[in-house]
């Protein structure tokens, strides 16, 4: 119901952006290029690596290809899966194929990309539609995407794997966004985003718990359980200017609200400083709070206290700042041969995670050893995670 | 939902106003020199903006608005 709301407002809009069109200047396609992506993420029990290959290719003026594939390698576990599980040891593989075709001052995209875990398999369409209008200053894009996966849960070991597929989800994303110029400095866009989705959302991994004086620790752990149907609305606003001296300031915030009663705010803060034509050193800073999901409990009072019940950290109120910073150094400023460009990235981030409400069982309990505190009273968790990214640019 | 229907109506409505005449674009192709420079690009390394997404999304209970889509879980 609330979709045929969303697309009677859409359909007006595309044929509003399609009268609109003029025959002027045309949309431009970026310039060619390959990547060689590394990174490596740190933090909260978890190691991650990841590897990707991108390239983008024109075939003519208004028609492109990209191509990327990206694989992460997961070791350990977090704290909330740590608490019932042994160490994890897993990799997802990501090949996303993107097409783009632009025509007088429309560009159109079209992407698939697909996911694959052992225990987690995704598939994603998605189409774009991106209009300028008058004298370019103005761009409306359209965008719908639809997300289908199938859920499972490792019951083997890491080395021999038995996974039992336990269910289906379906989300569908409907994007509508519009970018304006202001003056010749200064850029800004709107971005509203509305996700649905549909069947097995719970992370099998992830258990509530409850109170069982029977137990020794006081508490005992059991199933989540989720609601099947999930609606998002996510609105961003994010603005950037150029500065007198050549640099850039970029501010973003999004609003996001869901029908699981989670409310989050992003605030984020960029600044660019080029330094002649050899480096480009960028800082970064974002804050992030959210509440929690109605059926979210640290500790529910009994076992089937309610109907839905989820202890799953990513559901707790909890914030998080991030400072990064960014370097590029052009080694090939002035190209070579058929490359355009070279360029070098290191990209450096920490994120400190802050739980408002989700304590850490693992390393406190009703033990000497574990601190003494009763079920409920253990610590609230906070950890830190440091990102490094590497890469390498080719523009041809 | 209902945050979202007002907003695009008053964006529609924006849009009509300036379809009928009464405004001009103001700054001219001409002058988007600055604009054009990389440094004003939203997101300069596509590859780098979709990991850091996917770093979020693994993590927190809110997704989307950001203009970039992932996909998969990640999330142990």
């Amino acid at each position: 119901m609330q979709m045929t709301r969303l697309c009677r407002l859409l359909v007006p809009l595309a044929a509003l952006a399609a009268v609109l069109a003029r025959t002027a200047s045309a949309a431009v396609l970026p310039d060619d290029r390959a990547d060689l992506f590394y990174s490596k993420y740190s933090g909260g029990g978890m190691d991650i690596t990841g590897e990707s290959v991108s390239a983008r290719k024109k075939f003519t003026e208004n028609f492109a290809l990209d191509y990327s594939y990206f694989i992460d390698k997961v070791s350990g576990a977090s704290v909330d899966v740590l608490s019932q599980a042994s160490v994890i040891k897993d990799e997802r593989k990501q090949n996303t194929v993107n097409m783009t075709l632009v025509h007088d001052k429309t560009t159109y995209s079209l992407s698939y990309s697909n996911s694959i875990e052992r225990d987690y398999i995704s598939n994603t369409p998605h189409a774009s539609l991106s209009q300028d209008m008058f004298g370019d200053l103005t761009t409306v894009t359209l965008g719908f995407g639809r997300t289908r996966d199938k859920v499972g849960e490792n019951n083997g070991t890491a080395f021999v794997p038995n996974v039992a597929w336990l269910g289906h989800a379906e989300s569908r994303s409907y994007e509508l966004g519009f970018s304006q110029i202001l003056t010749r400095n200064w850029i800004t866009s709107l971005n509203f985003n509305v996700i649905t989705d549909d069947g097995y959302l719970a992370n099998p991994y992830r258990s509530i718990r409850y109170l069982d004086p029977t137990a020794a620790k006081g508490y005992s752990l059991g199933s989540q359980i989720y609601p099947d149907t999930r609606t998002s609305t996510a609105v961003e606003i994010r603005t950037k200017y150029y500065l007198p001296y050549r640099a850039a300031a970029a501010l973003s915030y999004r609003y996001f609200r869901d029908t699981w009663s989670i409310v989050a705010d992003t605030f984020e803060f960029d600044y660019t400083q080029p330094i002649s034509n050899l480096w480009i050193l960028e800082g970064r800073f974002r804050y992030y709070q959210q509440s929690h999901a109605s059926f979210y409990s640290d500790l529910f009072p009994f076992a089937n206290s309610q109907n839905y019940m989820a202890r799953d950290k990513d559901l707790a109120a909890s914030k998080n700042y991030t400072l990064g910073a960014k370097a590029t150094y052009a080694f090939l400023p002035e190209g070579w041969k058929l490359f355009k460009r070279g360029t070098a990235t290191l990209d450096v981030s920490e994120i400190r995670f802050k739980y408002l409400d989700f304590t850490d069982i693992k390393d406190y309990d009703n033990t000497p050893a574990g601190g003494n505190f009763a079920p409920g009273d253990e610590p609230l968790y906070h950890f830190n995670a440091v990102i490094y990214q590497l890469y390498l640019s080719m523009f041809f | 939902m209902r945050n979202l229907r007002a907003a695009s109506v008053l964006i529609g409505v924006l849009l009509l106003t300036a379809c009928s005449g009464g405004i001009q674009p103001w700054v001219k192709p001409y002058e988007r020199d600055r604009l054009a420079d990389p440094i004003m690009v939203w997101d300069r390394d596509a590859t780098s903006a979709a990991y850091l997404d996917h770093v979020y999304e693994s993590r927190e209970g809110s997704r989307g608005g950001t203009g970039s889509a992932g996909g998969g879980c990640g999330c142990n």
